[in-house]
């Protein structure tokens, strides 16, 4: 019995964390200059499960996870729900290409992923805002997402060590 | 070999049965782009019902936040004490010398008041709010406050910081409410130039510093020109301050706001009996769209 529901709370660690990702990012950080911009955790999260574990982050946790993030940050809803359902299901797809690949690599998949991500989010608000909104916040948010993307990513390994190592 | 067969029949099974979900799910998320478009009362509420059950846990973990903040704001402060110190005292000079003018004002104004009989206006009410999430989009500008509608809070309120001008409410729940800030998108809010007297609509674009459009009137705008809430529209009670024009460069005027958005901790929603910027109440539906709803 413990040790089942051990297993479950195991398996629940990766949307569990992405969750917590997203809750950290709407946290008000109170620096200057920053408060208009967050970098996409979430994304890092939902990236790095579909590629490692993709039977526990499943296309529909990612969906759930975007269509959260559109509900806290008061974005039209559907947005981030879509863009993470692709996420998802472009780094699950390919997910043979990562595995056992150097870090670097993955480092520039992602790049290129948040990449096609975040303008695909921008087309998509400027489409439902009925004009064209100003690209440059989008992106810093792309550039501060690359810079966090090798910390996050680490933190995310030693989270799947402890917790998934032998599950 | 009939199992393997069997099997691997199962596993087509079940990627078809992903491939589906996969699918399904993005038509999902573009079915609610456009019923989100279409701003529907469901939508809404369920959007508010959502926030309110995060906001508990978002309301605990920006607590601790906080606390990091103000210690880390401490540290700075006792480095720059001496800069700061020699900075306040000559604005304190300043002040001086604006308190006496005020007083004078005051008195005059309470005299002039009496004499042309003005009815006051209605006293507000506010309520403290903390901000408890902020998740900083690139696409919208606005934050998550810990009170709802069992607080008082309602749609289209103003909201201030200090004396400053901050945004409006725009979605309410139960127990948190949502804060348009004054440099979204969708924020729209009718000003005047307080020395001019020109009225403008302050429109955000998500950029830090809004601009003003609909000018009314040539006379100029310069920089430096204070900009208050009118009262055309009745949204907003006239004189809020917002912010300073910084810049008149190609005929497009921007304003840079008073309320610094990193700053914000705590923020006074007000009433002052107004409609403010949304009405209270949707419009009644009109009579014909009602089909088969009578029972």
């Amino acid at each position: 019995m413990w040790v089942r529901m051990d297993g479950w709370v195991r398996h629940m660690v990766p949307s569990g964390v992405t969750l917590l990702l997203l809750l950290l990012t709407a946290i008000p950080t109170h620096v200057p200059g920053l408060a208009g911009m967050t970098p996409m955790l979430p994304m890092m999260g939902v990236y790095y499960w579909a590629i490692y574990r993709p039977d526990l982050l499943p296309a529909w946790a990612a969906f759930l996870v975007g269509l959260l993030h559109d509900i806290i940050a008061g974005t039209p809803l559907g947005v981030n729900a879509l863009v993470m359902l692709l996420v998802q299901g472009v780094s699950a797809s390919q997910r043979k290409f990562f595995l056992g690949k150097s870090f670097l690599v993955a480092w520039w998949a992602f790049s290129l992923l948040a990449a096609g991500a975040t303008g695909m989010s921008w087309l998509l608000m400027s489409i439902l805002a009925g004009r064209l909104i100003d690209p440059a916040p989008a992106f810093f948010q792309y550039m501060l997402t690359l810079g966090l993307f090798p910390v996050l990513t680490r933190a995310l390994a030693r989270t799947q060590m402890a917790f998934l190592k032998d599950a | 070999m009939k199992q393997s067969g069997a099997v691997g029949r199962l596993a087509t099974l079940r990627l078809l049965a992903q491939r589906f979900a996969f699918v399904s799910l993005i038509v999902a998320a573009v079915a609610l782009m456009i019923l989100g478009k279409a701003d529907i009362v469901l939508i809404e509420r369920t959007r508010s019902l959502v926030v309110d059950a995060v906001a508990p846990i978002l309301d605990g973990i920006s607590r601790p936040a906080a606390t990091i903040n103000e210690f880390s704001e401490s540290v700075r402060e006792l480095a720059n004490l001496r800069a700061e110190n020699a900075r306040l005292k000559q604005e304190n000079q300043r002040l001086m010398h604006w308190q006496t003018v005020a007083r004078r004002l005051e008195s005059d104004n309470a005299v002039l008041l009496e004499q042309l009989n003005v009815v006051p206006g209605p006293d507000p009410a506010f309520i403290t709010a903390r901000v408890i999430g902020d998740l900083g989009s690139a696409f919208g500008h606005s934050m998550l406050l810990g009170a709802g509608a069992r607080d008082g809070v309602r749609k289209g309120q103003a909201v201030l910081s200090g004396e400053v001008l901050v945004g409006h409410i725009a979605e309410v729940g139960d127990r948190s409410s949502r804060l348009l800030l004054l440099t979204d998108l969708n924020a729209k809010i009718p000003v005047i130039v307080e020395s001019s007297r020109t009225r403008a609509i302050l429109t955000g674009d998500n950029k830090e510093r809004p601009r003003l459009n609909y000018i009314s009137g040539n006379a100029p705008v310069s920089v430096g020109d204070r900009v208050v809430t009118s009262a055309s529209g009745a949204a907003f009670p006239p004189g809020l301050p917002i912010g300073d024009v910084i810049s008149t460069a190609d005929g497009i005027v921007r304003i840079q706001p008073y309320v610094r958005r990193h700053e914000l901790e705590f923020v006074a929603i007000v009433d002052y009996g107004l409609g403010g910027i949304m009405p209270f109440e949707r419009p009644p539906m009109p009579e014909r769209r009602r089909r088969g709803g009578d029972n």
